[in-house]
């Protein structure tokens, strides 16, 4: 198998090269920044909120323990099974038993990252269970068989003529230039499923632990469907999700529905409690909470880079992010892409498989200034540089740093490169952007700057 | 005042223009200007790339030679952020770290120092052109530059300063990520350049080289005829 840098690369090549990609994810966020800038004029200070929520899941990080077992504890007490999941692998059995268990032939799930994460979808159609996504992106993004190609947007670099495409192919229906009619036509395709299904299976936004509450927060209104029409319903859930109050959502769902996607609100917001209590004429029979770690708790350990846990997945990272802007979501091969997909996806699997999504960064920020719970990223992302390197330091690297500092710190050396350099300009010009040039990475598309006839240090010294 | 002036190895090297603008300027203002020679560059690359050992052996002498400093002025926002920002952190639970947190006040990037520190925005200076700026990402995230340079553009006769779409959107230079990810490094550099042109600007203005570097070696390669140049150089023209 070829490594995961190299496949990076290679894509990154070709998608960077591709203009009509280009035009469509820059016009697309240009559109969201727009309407992102007019909602945050709903806060009355935009700044005081970052930091209260910010303060909020510090609180929540760093007293998981409490929270999480509050969370559960109030969750059980209305009769919801709590399960807790350490591996990908321990949440797909887990889920495949609860399903295996109730005879289910058919599943409908709304949006969840989680899911995602563990190549859920994967398992239980290899287990022989037909899977319907409802959520109108994903169920684009699962009848082109690829994974979301963004957190938020999952099938945002599609155009409505590739999603008419698609539909004509994969449904039968006729081609069409309307949003509306596209959605019909997705609309029809998913309400035979949602009263067929057996299970529906959710992620949560938030899980609040005073109450024992999942928060769902969606626009089309799938996830309060796949949750209230089959008898069973699963959520699973990232153990970092947790919030200590119930207030705290009067923040928090005002804040994702403004960073994620420029709304005041989302358009359902819904909690769920519990399965169907007595006396309660709707809801699902039996309600189970999936708590996914996934190493989570690793990053919990990491007193520099815990504050990753903060997310909340709102993908206002990718948006600003000029590299996912340029490379797309896919190029990254990675469940979460985008700054928040390069900081966390080192420690969920692996530093050195995938540290080049850190060093895959002009460092510019962009991030950090945007994140809604001041996530620390692009100084996460240094962090991770060097823990690569003091892990498994490449010996040219070093050798080139070393010689450098040597160079460097020797004003008569440092003087002689310069003049070195100068005498071997016109050599350079002559093997410029070929095979032998050694800064082609440089040169095959750039020009460098021509060496002045003296510098800065030689005028300062004969002046 | 008495002011160490910082000139980065690249603009020492590429850049001496820059330089030797930034101490016309401040010895006009009537200050008394010193370069040191033996210091040339912050360290940035190494720890950019995760060689912090390495960067230590560059910064520790730039360490000792600043302490003894009243005021350093540095000629790149980047290499700014390096020695304010990153010194601190880079050099925490070592022997150099209260060196490394004294500096850190004491150290001003260029358009900052004018406006904010000695409360300077008009300097007298001509360039007829009309002008954009581009933010370099350390100066403007890591040190909070964003007004100074603008505020120094605004005063010089006959230039005409138009903003462009995104000018706080990374140029994609990023140091070694150039070398190590040119396809995205070069995407970043071509979007940025068309940015800059539908401004109709006859140049591009930045605080920081390394950002202009990498924009005029597009520039240049795609033939435009759009030209860069840094803010000092503008500052010092009359």
């Amino acid at each position: 198998m070829k490594a995961f840098v190299e496949e990076f690369k290679e894509q990154a090549r070709v998608i960077t090269r591709d203009l009509r990609h280009r035009g469509l994810i820059q016009t697309a966020l240009r559109k969201y920044e727009v309407a992102r800038d007019r909602r945050k004029g709903a806060f009355g200070n935009w700044q005081m909120a970052r930091q209260a929520a910010a303060e909020i899941k510090y609180e929540a990080i760093n007293h998981l323990d409490t929270y999480l077992a509050e969370f559960a504890d109030k969750l059980m007490d209305r009769g919801t099974q709590v399960h807790w999941a350490t591996t990908p692998a321990q949440a797909r059995e887990i889920i495949l038993g609860i399903i295996k268990s109730k005879n289910a032939k058919s599943i409908i799930k709304s949006k969840a990252m989680t899911a995602e994460e563990i190549h859920l979808n994967d398992a239980m159609e290899k287990a022989g269970y037909e899977v319907v996504e409802s959520d109108l992106g994903e169920f684009i993004v699962q009848l082109r068989r690829e994974p979301p190609y963004h957190i938020v947007f999952p099938a945002m670099h599609l155009t409505r003529d590739d999603i008419s495409a698609l539909f004509e192919k994969e449904l039968g229906s006729a081609p069409t230039r309307e949003p509306e009619e596209l959605t019909m036509i997705a609309r029809r395709a998913l309400r035979k499923k949602y009263i067929t299904a057996d299970v529906g299976i959710t992620g949560a936004n938030f899980a609040i632990a005073e109450t024992g509450m999942i928060s769902i927060t969606e626009n089309e209104g799938n996830a309060r469907l796949t949750a209230a029409l089959p008898k069973t319903m699963i959520t699973l859930v990232g153990i970092e999700k947790v919030l200590p109050k119930l207030e705290d959502l009067a923040l928090f769902l005002p804040m994702l529905a403004t960073a994620g996607a420029g709304q005041t609100l989302t358009g359902y917001n819904t909690m769920y409690g519990g399965p169907r209590q007595k006396g309660e004429i709707d809801g699902p029979e039996e309600f189970h909470v999936v708590l996914l770690d996934n190493r989570r708790t690793e990053l919990l350990a990491d007193p520099e880079q815990r504050d990753a846990l903060h997310c909340i997945r709102c993908g206002a990272c990718l948006n600003v992010c000029p590299i996912f802007k340029n490379v797309g979501g896919h190029t990254y091969g990675t469940t979460y892409s985008g700054p928040i997909g390069s900081v966390i996806t080192p420690h969920l699997r692996g530093l050195q498989d995938w540290k080049h999504l850190s060093n895959a960064s002009s460092l510019c920020g962009a991030c950090t200034e945007t994140c809604p719970v001041k996530i620390d990223l692009h100084h996460h992302l240094l962090q991770n540089r060097r823990n690569a390197s003091e892990q498994e330091p490449s010996a040219l690297e070093r050798f080139a740093y070393k010689g450098f500092a040597f160079l460097i710190n020797r004003p008569g050396l440092y003087q002689f490169a310069k003049e070195m350099g100068r005498l071997l300009e016109p050599l350079h010009k002559m093997v410029k952007g070929s095979k032998l040039d050694p800064a082609r990475s440089w040169t095959s598309t750039r020009d460098l700057p021509s060496m002045p006839s003296q510098s800065f240090k030689e005028w300062w010294r004969n002046r | 005042m008495r002011i160490t002036l910082f000139i980065p190895c690249f603009v020492d090297s590429l850049y001496p223009n820059v330089g030797m603008s930034m101490v016309k300027i401040l010895e006009k203002l009537g200050h008394q200007v010193e370069c040191p020679e033996e210091i040339a560059c912050c360290g940035q690359p190494a720890f950019n790339s995760g060689y912090w050992e390495e960067s230590r052996a560059v910064a520790e002498p730039v360490l000792a030679r600043l302490r003894q400093s009243e005021v350093v002025v540095i000629a790149s926002g980047s290499c700014g952020a390096m020695l304010k920002v990153f010194y601190p952190q880079m050099f925490a639970k070592t022997e150099w770290a209260e060196a490394a947190n004294e500096l850190s006040p004491k150290v001003w990037e260029f358009s900052d120092f004018l406006v904010s520190k000695l409360g300077v925005t008009d300097l007298g200076a001509k360039f007829p052109a009309k002008v954009t700026f581009h933010d370099g990402c350390h100066g403007l995230r890591e040190l909070g530059i964003k007004k100074a340079p603008r505020m120094l553009l605004e005063k010089v006769s006959g230039l005409e300063l138009v903003e462009m779409p995104d000018a706080e959107t990374c140029c994609g230079f990023g140091g070694t990520f150039a070398a190590k990810f040119p396809m995205i490094s070069t995407a970043m550099g071509e979007v940025k350049c068309s940015n800059a042109q539908t401004t109709g600007a006859d140049y591009i203005v930045s605080n920081d080289s390394s950002c202009l570097m990498h924009v005029q070696g597009l520039l240049s390669r795609q033939q435009s005829p759009i030209k860069t140049i840094h803010l000092a150089e503008i500052l010092a023209n009359s």
